[in-house]
């Protein structure tokens, strides 16, 4: 897999040098693209290519990179992937500029979903949305004539029914891979209890029963886990799944096409997609976006050829040539099966993810403190105590608290 | 030599020790004592995100940094002594665990976990290594001729590959259902998961790097063995005395300023162990000293990293190695003085 991305982004450099396919115009001006690199990025990045001069990088450390490449007089490159979270640095350091110019004279078919505003300015394109959300085996759950669950208890008793029946190795796969993985475990779960993890003035607010809740939740979920869960990231749950080895999974929306990659997975046609179990308030996930956002380091007219090349790699041509590369937000998607999930799990409120520089603390220091409760060498006032302790050291450290 | 003649040889290398080795180490030690922040305004900002079908907006309390007229964030610093120090110690929490007597207290404090950790794989693996490469070192000593040259070859190959990518081929060869889990399944007839507690995984840490290392130990001993003195080992024989009480009483006093040298190269790299932590994905359940340190200093999704806590762990691990070092460096320098 690893490999392919690279053979991808190899061959899309030499494609974007030589190729001028079907694009609305001829690029003349040397373009860059810093973005991450899941088949999503893949698709758009490819067609952004066929205006000819652009060179795509697509690169899983991109979050890394990003802030100080763009920092750079002149900026490295000039267009740059990010979801709701990566957005951040960049928004704080003012290294994006304003599309408002460029979204009227090229982008008018963009639909209003599509933009993404910070005090009136757009600052960034989306392009398509991502959650977790359920997935489950149709065959298993005829077989063992079980409902599909729309709450999470219900989503534990089925994984009780499934392990007592037997059918499969382990009942559920979880993206509970210590770090950001977990973190966001946790995120999804506090969110469906309603909870909101830091107040205006950045103090932290998950040492409380929803938090409690949340954590009981997930301790309750690793029963039916593979045990080694503290190691395993969404291409291992996907993995598990297209080989036959879980039935059921709360797993990202970018992952749903994989399923029935008849390359890949020994499942094809058997998974269903349905809404994120519902919690006490919420569906258990969260809703992130993946856009596109323009350096602010760089001249108008370099600006106004990015923003054209991007609006030519998110058009409707795109989206049609790769339906199942993501759920699009895209003029001309029609979401099929695959995105009904997604869709389901946005119907019924799941609330967006809450990306802010206090966050992004908050999600590492839950990412590394929750473990310690799993394993059982603490318990879960002292584990949140702990986790509120750690994100006030970093808050200090990062000055955003006094 | 003259001074000036002196001086043109050395100052070029003394210019790049000072570039590469004095000045990042000062840097570290300057940034942690400081702490670099930018300048943070708290104000209402209306954004408005993607949904699935329409957008959401939301008017809320936002903190961001202020900028200067250049567009930069307007950073300050600000010296704040051993604080970031006791941040990463936790002294309060650990007296208190260590007066109440509770081991797992002193274990829920990421630094003494990590030290607990570090400090035990480095002892451990140390006398293995050793031993291991004595043993490797007379295997190949022993061996004939003419298959010594692919026995070296292959004895070799563990230290060749790229730790990182060696600690990953043993995670896939143990991982879940992998090749060796399976084999070792079905030799004890029940079901292991090796990666799903501390232990196990320490273990497998253990025995991979005395597996990557021992024999980069084994081919220094293996030249060491070349200069013994072969009359020594003759009359040794002649007097009776035993493969053992020649190994104990010829070889290991032989090899014993080797022994001494393989030991500290392994007590520094050993005390800086990570790429089994990464390679592993043990990061849930052990850490390590280097492995925090790295952890402090990736930036967050938002872009947030702890560089003073970072530079304080840094210099713990250097103050660890040092003490490490002292009884191995006190034994070289009474030897050195005993020889003039």
């Amino acid at each position: 897999m690893k490999l392919k991305t690279i053979l991808m982004a190899g061959a899309l450099s030499v494609a974007g040098s030589v190729a001028a396919a079907e694009c609305a115009f001829e690029n003349t001006t040397e373009l860059r693209s810093l973005t991450a690199g899941f088949e999503a990025w893949k698709a758009v990045t490819d067609a952004m290519a066929e205006c000819g001069n652009f060179e795509a990088n697509l690169d899983q450390e991109f979050r890394e990179k990003q802030p100080e490449a763009f920092a750079a007089e002149p900026s490295l490159y000039h267009i740059g992937g990010v979801s709701n979270s990566t957005m951040i640095p960049l928004l704080n350091a003012g290294t994006i500029r304003p599309l408002n110019d460029l979204v009227e004279k090229h982008g008018q078919h963009l639909k209003p979903n599509q933009l993404i505003t910070v005090d009136g300015d757009i600052m960034a394109v989306a392009m398509m949305v991502n959650n977790q959300h359920l997935m489950y085996r149709t065959d298993i759950f005829e077989e063992l004539d079980l409902e599909a669950p729309t709450t999470y208890d219900e989503y534990l008793e089925a994984a009780a029914v499934i392990e007592e029946a037997d059918v499969v190795q382990y009942p559920l796969g979880g993206t509970f891979k210590s770090g950001w993985n977990l973190g966001e475990e946790f995120v999804n779960m506090f969110l469906a209890h309603g909870g909101t993890f830091v107040d205006d003035n950045n103090m932290p607010t998950i040492n409380n029963e929803k938090g409690l809740a949340s954590l009981e939740q997930l301790k309750a979920t690793t029963e039916y886990l593979d045990p080694e869960y503290l190691a395993s990231d969404s291409t291992y749950v996907q993995q598990q799944f297209q080989q036959g080895q879980i039935a059921m999974a709360n797993l990202w929306a970018s992952r749903a096409g994989a399923m029935n990659d008849p390359e890949e997975s020994q499942v094809v046609g058997k998974v269903t997609m349905a809404s994120a179990p519902m919690g006490p308030e919420a569906p258990v996930s969260s809703i992130w976006w993946d856009g596109i956002v323009i350096a602010a380091n760089i001249t108008d007219e370099e600006a106004e050829a990015a923003f054209r090349v991007a609006m030519e790699g998110m058009d409707t041509e795109m989206v049609q040539a790769n339906p199942e590369a993501a759920v699009w937000l895209v003029d001309g998607y029609e979401p099929g099966e695959i995105a009904a999930g997604a869709a389901a799990t946005a119907a019924n409120g799941a609330r967006p993810y809450p990306a802010s520089s206090a966050m992004g603390i908050m999600h590492s220091v839950l990412g590394n403190g929750i473990a310690a409760y799993l394993n059982g060498d603490k318990d879960a006032e002292t584990t949140l105590a702990d986790i509120e302790a750690a994100y006030m050291t970093s808050a200090k450290e990062a000055g955003l608290i006094d | 030599m003259k001074p000036k003649v002196f001086a043109a040889f050395v100052g070029p290398s003394i210019f790049m020790m000072l570039l590469f080795i004095a000045f990042p180490l000062l840097s570290v030690f300057w940034n942690s004592f400081n702490v670099t922040q930018p300048i943070y305004e708290t104000v209402e900002v209306e954004s408005c995100t993607a949904g699935f079908l329409e957008q959401t907006c939301t008017t809320e309390m936002e903190t961001r940094p202020v900028l200067n007229e250049d567009g930069e964030i307007m950073r300050q610093t600000e010296f704040v002594g051993l604080q970031t120090y006791r941040n990463v110690l936790e002294m309060d929490r650990f007296w208190e665990a260590v007066s109440s007597g509770s081991w797992t207290g002193l274990q829920n404090i990421d630094f003494w976990a990590a030290l607990r950790f570090t400090v035990m794989f480095t002892l451990i693996t140390l006398p293995l290594v050793v031993g291991f490469g004595i043993g490797i070192a007379m295997v190949i000593n022993n061996a004939s001729q003419f298959i010594r040259g692919p026995v070296i070859f292959i004895s070799l190959l563990p230290f060749i590959i790229t730790p990182v990518i060696g600690a990953l081929s043993i995670n896939w060869l143990f991982r879940g259902d992998g090749i060796l889990t399976a084999l070792l399944e079905w030799w004890l007839e029940q079901d292991l998961a090796l990666f799903a507690q501390a232990w196990t995984i320490e273990l497998l840490m253990m025995v991979y790097r005395v597996w990557h290392v021992a024999p980069f130990a084994a081919i220094i001993f293996y030249a060491g063995l070349q200069t013994v003195n072969q009359d020594s080992l003759e009359s040794a024989v002649i007097d009776g005395a035993s493969r053992w009480q020649r190994l104990r009483l010829i070889i290991i006093p032989h090899l014993a300023p080797l022994i001494i040298f393989v030991a500290m190269i392994h007590l520094m790299d050993a005390y800086r162990v990570f790429e089994e932590v990464v390679g592993f994905r043990a990061e849930g359940h052990v850490i390590s000293l280097q492995w925090l340190t790295y952890d402090f200093l990736k930036p967050d999704q938002a872009g947030n990293r702890s560089i003073s806590r970072a530079s304080a762990s840094a210099m713990l691990t250097m103050i660890g190695i040092a003490i490490l070092l002292v009884p191995l460096l006190k034994r070289t320098w009474r030897d050195h003085k005993g020889t003039h």
